[in-house]
C-alpha cells in the first residue's frame, strides 16, 4: 500500500481532481474553537458532507487586524471559551480519524506561530494532518523561517495576492509558494466588501499566469449568487465570514446548510473551457 | 532639519537586530514600500528638510527650551536636573514633531485623506491640528475606554475638524485603535496615509518616526554643552511605544558615557500582571507589522495592558528600544501608576509645571538617579507632553470632584 497523500501534495490531488471535472471547487472557511471546540468539531466533520473541497479552519488570535466584525467576534468567542492554537490543531488531528481526502489548512496570525516557534508549528500541522496554512500578516518577505519549516514537512505556505499586487509585485508573491493562492478580491477586511466579477477575472487569469497553481478567490462572498459567479472565473471559491455569521446565529446546522448552498452553486458554475 | 545617523540600522529590511521588519497584510505591502520610496526621497531632498525646519521653528516653536529644574533637584538633593521642555511645543506635546513630517510627506505624496491611531490623545490632536493646517480630512481612531477618560483631546480633535471614530473592538484602547486604523487603511488603499505615532508599525515607520523625533536629542545634547559645559550622565525618559525616547536618545546613542534610561509604565506594579512594561514584563512577538517586546500569553495571545497613563498603555514597544535594550546601550526601567500620581503633584507644586502622567512616570525614576549620581551628577529628562490634559483623571484617582 502507498502511503496516504498528504499536505500539498493532498491539495494539489483535489485541485487535479476538481479541474479534470471542470468545476470549480469550494472552500469553506471558520473559526476553530468557535464557540467551543465541541460545537465547532461537529461542524468541522460535517463540511466534506456538506460539499465542501476544501477546509481553512481559523486559528484565533487577539487582534485579527485584517478581519472585519464576524470573525473578529468569533475569534473573540472562541478565545473567551479557552480555545488556543494547539486545541485547534487538535480538531484537525480528529477530523483526520474519518478523513484523508479534504485537504485541510489553517488560517490566522502569526504571533502565536512565533511564540511556538516554526519548526515546532510544523512538525505539530503534519502531526495533526493539516495540509498547509495561510498566515495573513506573514508577506513573502518575513516567512522564510516558517516556509523552511514547512517545505521539510511538505506543507504548503499559501500566499495572498491582493488588488494592490500590480506585476512588479506578483512575482515576488507567488514566489516558492505551493498548493493554491488565495487571491483577496476587495482591498478591504474579510467579508465588507462585495467584489466584483470582471476586475477578479482578469486577476486571477494574471496570477494563474504567474504561479501555475489554482486561484481560490475569497473575502466578501456571501451568497450562492456570488459563488456561482466566482466559481465561473475561479479554481475555487472562499466563504468565511458569511459561514461564521451562520454559525453564531444558527448553529452548525444552518452553517451546514449555508455551506450545502454555497458548495452547489459553485460546483455548478457555468466554466469557460481551459486552455492552459 | 539635518539627519544625522549616530548608529547602524535598520538594515535594508527594516531590522534593528533581530527587531522590527514588516508583518503585514499583503494588500498594503505595496502602499509600505511605496511609503519607504517616497521617505528615501524627502529625507535627502534639501527642499523637504526646509520645509521642515520652517514649520518646525514657527509653527511648532522649536527648538524648545533646556530648564534647570533647580528646586526638583534641591527636592532630591542630588543631581542636577534638567528638563527638555518638548511639552512647550504647539499641541502640548513632542507629537507635533512627527505629524508635522508625516503630514509633509502625505502631502508630497499626493494623498488626500489622513487616519490616525491615539491612545492618550496626544497624537490624534497633532495630527488633526496638522491635517487642518493642510486642508486634509482626518479620521482618529481611539478606544473606547481612552475616550472616557481623555474627553478634553476628543473635543479638542473635533473643533480641529477631526472625525473621532470610537473603536469598541477588543478592549477599546490604544492596540484595538491601531488595529481598527489598519484595517480602514487596507480598505482605502489608494488615497489614504496613515500616520503612526510611534516609533513601531511595519518598517519605515520605526525609523521615520525616530528621524522626525530626534530633533529632540539633537537639540538637547547641543543645549546641555552650552548650559552645563559637558554632556550629561543620564537622558531619562518615558516609554510606551518610545516616540519621545527614541527622540532624546538618539543624538546621545554614540555618546557612550551617556546612560540612557527608559521608563515602562508599571500600572498596579509588575508583579501583579496589571502593567504597561513590555520590555520587563513581555517576551518578543510579532504584533502591528512589527517583531518586539509583547506583553503576551504563552500561546501568543495579546495580553491587555494597564497603566493610568492612557499614552502608555500599550501591549509593545518600538522595536528599536527591544534592540537597544538587547544590547545593553539603553537601560529600561518602570513606575507605577502610584509613582506618577504623586510625581505629577510634585513637579507641579515645586516647579509649576504640570507635567503630563506619562513623563511623570520618568520622573519617578530621575528621583531615584539623582540620588545615586550625588551632586556632580547631571540628568536631562524629557518633558514631553503636559498635563492639562489629564487634571479631570488625575482629580478622579484623587477623589477631588471638579
Amino acid at each position: 500500500m502507498s502511503a496516504p497523500v498528504t499536505g500539498a501534495a493532498r491539495l494539489k490531488a483535489r485541485f487535479d481532481d476538481l479541474a479534470a471535472q471542470n468545476k470549480a471547487g469550494f472552500v469553506a472557511y471558520f473559526m476553530g474553537g468557535d464557540p467551543d471546540v465541541k460545537t465547532a468539531q461537529k461542524l468541522l466533520d460535517g463540511l466534506p458532507r456538506a460539499g465542501a473541497d476544501v477546509i481553512e479552519l481559523g486559528m484565533p488570535f487577539t487582534d485579527p487586524m485584517a478581519d472585519g466584525p464576524a470573525i473578529q467576534a468569533a475569534a473573540l468567542r472562541a478565545l473567551n471559551a479557552g480555545v488556543r492554537t494547539p486545541d485547534v490543531l487538535a480538531m484537525a488531528k480528529d477530523f483526520r480519524k474519518n478523513d484523508q481526502k479534504t485537504p485541510l489548512i489553517v488560517m490566522g496570525y502569526y504571533n502565536p506561530i512565533h511564540h511556538m516557534g516554526c519548526t515546532k508549528f510544523a512538525e505539530a500541522c503534519a502531526d495533526c494532518g493539516v495540509d498547509g496554512a495561510i498566515i495573513v500578516d506573514l508577506p513573502p518577505e518575513e516567512d522564510v523561517a516558517l516556509r523552511a519549516a514547512f517545505e521539510a514537512h511538505g506543507l504548503a505556505l499559501i500566499r495572498l495576492a491582493t488588488p494592490t499586487t500590480d506585476d512588479q509585485r506578483l512575482p515576488t508573491v507567488v514566489a516558492g509558494t505551493s498548493g493554491f493562492v488565495y487571491y483577496v478580491s476587495v482591498a478591504g477586511i474579510t467579508g465588507a466588501l462585495v467584489p466584483q466579477a470582471d476586475p477578479v477575472a482578469r486577476a486571477v487569469k494574471r496570477i494563474r499566469k504567474a504561479s501555475g497553481l489554482p486561484v481560490a478567490v475569497g473575502f466578501g462572498v456571501r451568497t450562492p449568487q456570488k459563488a456561482a459567479q466566482i466559481g465561473a472565473i475561479a479554481d475555487a471559491v472562499v466563504v468565511g465570514s458569511a459561514i461564521v455569521d451562520a454559525m453564531g446565529a444558527g448553529g452548525v446546522k444552518e452553517a451546514l446548510a449555508l455551506t450545502r448552498q454555497l458548495a452547489d452553486a459553485t460546483h455548478g458554475a457555468l466554466r469557460e473551457s481551459e486552455n492552459e | 532639519m539635518t539627519e544625522n545617523t549616530p548608529i547602524d540600522g535598520p538594515d535594508a529590511r527594516g531590522r534593528f537586530g533581530d527587531f522590527g521588519g514588516r508583518y503585514v497584510a499583503e494588500t498594503l505591502m505595496p502602499l509600505i514600500l511605496e511609503l519607504e520610496g517616497a521617505w528615501d526621497e524627502a529625507k535627502a531632498d534639501p527642499a523637504f528638510l526646509r520645509q521642515m525646519d520652517d514649520y518646525l521653528r514657527d509653527y511648532v516653536g522649536r527648538p524648545s527650551a533646556l530648564y534647570h529644574a533647580e528646586r526638583l533637584s534641591a527636592h532630591f538633593g542630588g543631581a542636577q536636573i534638567w528638563f527638555k521642555r518638548d511639552e512647550l511645543n504647539h499641541t502640548g506635546s513632542h507629537k507635533i514633531n512627527n505629524c508635522l513630517g508625516q503630514v509633509l510627506l502625505a502631502k508630497r505624496m499626493g494623498k488626500t485623506r489622513i487616519i490616525a491611531e491615539t491612545g492618550a490623545g496626544q497624537h490624534g490632536v497633532a495630527t488633526a491640528t496638522m491635517a487642518a493646517r493642510f486642508g486634509l480630512p482626518c479620521t482618529v481612531f481611539m478606544g473606547a475606554t481612552d475616550i472616557e477618560r481623555q474627553q478634553p483631546n476628543v473635543f479638542r480633535m473635533k473643533l480641529l475638524g477631526a472625525q473621532v471614530v470610537p473603536v469598541t473592538s477588543g478592549t477599546g484602547t490604544l492596540k484595538d485603535a491601531m488595529n481598527e486604523a489598519l484595517r480602514d487603511w487596507v480598505t482605502h488603499v489608494d488615497d489614504t496615509f496613515y500616520v503612526i505615532g510611534t516609533v513601531a508599525g511595519p518598517h519605515p515607520y520605526p525609523v521615520m518616526v525616530r528621524t522626525f523625533q530626534s530633533v529632540i536629542g539633537r537639540e538637547a545634547r547641543a543645549q546641555i554643552l552650552e548650559r552645563a559645559g559637558r554632556l550629561p550622565d543620564a537622558c531619562v525618559a518615558c516609554i510606551g511605544g518610545g516616540s519621545n525616547a527614541m527622540g532624546l536618545f538618539h543624538a546621545f546613542v554614540p555618546d557612550k558615557d551617556v546612560r540612557l534610561i527608559g521608563v515602562e509604565a508599571a500600572g498596579k506594579g509588575i508583579k501583579t500582571g496589571q502593567h504597561a512594561a513590555s520590555l520587563k514584563g513581555g517576551a518578543p512577538g510579532v504584533l502591528h507589522g512589527n517583531r518586539t517586546y509583547l506583553l503576551q500569553d504563552d500561546d501568543g495571545q495579546i495580553i491587555d495592558a494597564h497603566s493610568i497613563s492612557a499614552g502608555l498603555d500599550y501591549p509593545g514597544i518600538g522595536p528599536e528600544h527591544a534592540y537597544l535594550n538587547d544590547i545593553g546601550r539603553a537601560e529600561y526601567v518602570s513606575a507605577t501608576d502610584t509613582e506618577a500620581l504623586d510625581m505629577f503633584q510634585l513637579c507641579t507644586k515645586l516647579e509649576g509645571i504640570i507635567p503630563a502622567l506619562e513623563p511623570a512616570h520618568a520622573l519617578a525614576r530621575v528621583g531615584d538617579l539623582a540620588g545615586e549620581l550625588g551632586k556632580d551628577g547631571l540628568i536631562v529628562m524629557n518633558m514631553c507632553g503636559r498635563g492639562d490634559k489629564d487634571v479631570f483623571a488625575v482629580a478622579g484617582h484623587l477623589g477631588v470632584k471638579i
